[in-house]
């Protein structure tokens, strides 16, 4: 089937009704063998248990830019191509990769409590992923803030698009600022490069969450999908009424 | 290039006739400025080493709140219309607005920062800086938030929410304008090397804040 047949709104509800479950099961399944080989991984000769908390939260600071990404792709399909499926792309996908992003927050400062005794540094990838949320909230807070649904999708693609090129800039900027006022040396994380133990359920438990982002992101675009549906019948109904 | 600046005369005419528009913002400057020493105490030592950054957070925050009103006007009476019927790009007269707004409202943050410079106790090399970094720093403030203001007015919403779509895309400037300053003052790189970083930003801006806000009014306009 040509990749276009899925930009059908009626096809692609149809395909994702099939496949969703799957994705679901495929999630949890994949999910359950990362967790427990991290629980087997060796504990970390510096850091102990803690670094346990590192296979769920690299995951999240991927997820947290993968859906960035996401939105940017889809904001390129909202401008250029104008298609509605993009649009419900983009507003399902800002809400997931927000949480990735928080969530990635959060773990990464309760590991740092007892790692660098302190919830909360400003460290140039703390401050970055910081601004990554700031962005997520800014485009969510513009989608919100319009009523028009068809001119709110065009709004935030552009908002997204803007921020996307920022990205890297802020990126620069945050290591530079970092750098100069203090060294990075405190902040490796124990001084080891990633061994083969450790990396492998890393990359079970990151597989595992994208399967998750993939599937709350294609149920997100069901409602979503559905909702529109609802409101234009509502409309219709209410128009039928007048008449 | 004569509609261009036909543009930027017109809306320096309106922002300085309108009373209180260059004036105004000077005057939220001063009251930022003036609510620091209350909240961190009159320590003059404290004050001159964190002035340089209570400076340019209030000439952040007086650049963005004045971008509200910059494209709500013209979209309310419909003089964008007729402007965006012109054989101008959008881009260019959007560009044109944003010089005209920095002129009538930036260049007088730059003008007063060396008196708020002296009320925190800066020495003279850091007051250079500052007001150097003002005038390289304000434009690209202006210009990236021109498509914050572009969706404000729009939308009709009000400044804060150009202040949450503005202020993450400002802190590259703010990082490098607020290190140049303290480079000028205690090292240990010199001056120069952040100080092109923030030109190199400010251009960036001049040339992504235009684009995108015209992209903005025509996404708005549906």
């Amino acid at each position: 089937m040509p990749v276009l047949d899925l930009a059908n709104p009626v096809r692609f509800m149809k395909l994702s009704d099939r496949v969703l479950p799957w994705l679901a099961a495929a999630a949890v399944a994949v999910l359950c063998v990362g967790f427990v080989l991290a629980f087997r991984a060796p504990a970390d000769y510096q850091q102990g248990e803690t670094v346990r908390i590192m296979y769920i939260h690299v995951p999240f600071a991927w997820l947290g830019m993968f859906g960035y990404t996401m939105m940017a792709l889809s904001s390129i399909g909202i401008l250029v191509w104008r298609h509605p499926l993009a649009d419900v792309a983009h507003k399902a996908a800002a809400p997931i990769g927000a949480t990735f992003t928080a969530l990635c927050l959060i773990t990464g400062s309760l590991w740092g409590r007892p790692m660098w005794g302190t919830y909360w540094v400003w460290d140039a990838r703390l401050t970055s992923m910081l601004v990554l949320l700031l962005l997520y909230l800014g485009v969510m807070a513009l989608r919100a803030a319009i009523e028009d649904p068809n001119r709110a999708g065009r709004a935030v693609a552009v908002l997204t698009l803007v921020g996307f090129v920022n990205v890297p800039i802020v990126k620069f900027s945050v290591d530079w600022w970092n750098t100069l006022h203090q060294p990075a040396s405190v902040f490796r994380m124990g001084g080891s490069t990633i061994d083969g133990s450790l990396l492998w359920p890393l990359m079970t438990c990151a597989v595992g969450f994208t399967l998750v982002f993939l599937a709350l992101h294609m149920l997100g675009m069901r409602t979503e999908i559905l909702r529109r549906r609802v409101q234009a019948l509502e409309a219709r109904a209410a128009a039928e009424a007048m008449a | 290039m004569g509609a261009f600046f036909a543009v930027v005369r017109r809306d320096m005419a309106l922002s300085l006739g309108a009373g209180g528009g260059a004036g105004l913002g000077v005057v939220f400057f001063l009251s930022v400025i003036t609510v620091v020493p209350f909240a961190v105490g009159p320590d003059l030592v404290l004050l001159a080493r964190i002035g340089p950054a209570i400076l340019w957070v209030g000439a952040l925050l007086a650049s963005l709140i004045g971008l509200e009103r910059l494209f709500a006007a013209d979209v309310e009476d419909g003089s964008l219309d007729a402007l965006s019927l012109s054989s101008m790009p959008l881009e260019l007269t959007a560009a044109a607005k944003g010089l005209a707004h920095w002129l009538a409202t930036g260049l007088p943050l730059v003008v007063a920062a060396p008196a708020l410079a002296l009320m925190l106790n800066l020495e003279p090399a850091a007051i250079g800086a500052v007001v150097l970094t003002l005038l390289v720093g304000t434009p690209a403030v202006t210009f990236l938030g021109l498509v914050g203001a572009a969706f404000a007015g729009a939308f009709r919403r009000g400044g804060l929410l150009i202040a949450v779509l503005v202020i993450p895309l400002a802190i590259p400037v703010l990082i490098f304008a607020v290190s140049a300053t303290s480079a000028a003052v205690s090292g240990p790189v010199p001056f120069g090397t952040p100080f092109r970083v923030l030109l190199g930003l400010a251009l960036f801006a001049i040339v992504l804040g235009p684009v995108a806000a015209a992209a903005a009014l025509r996404a708005a306009r549906g």
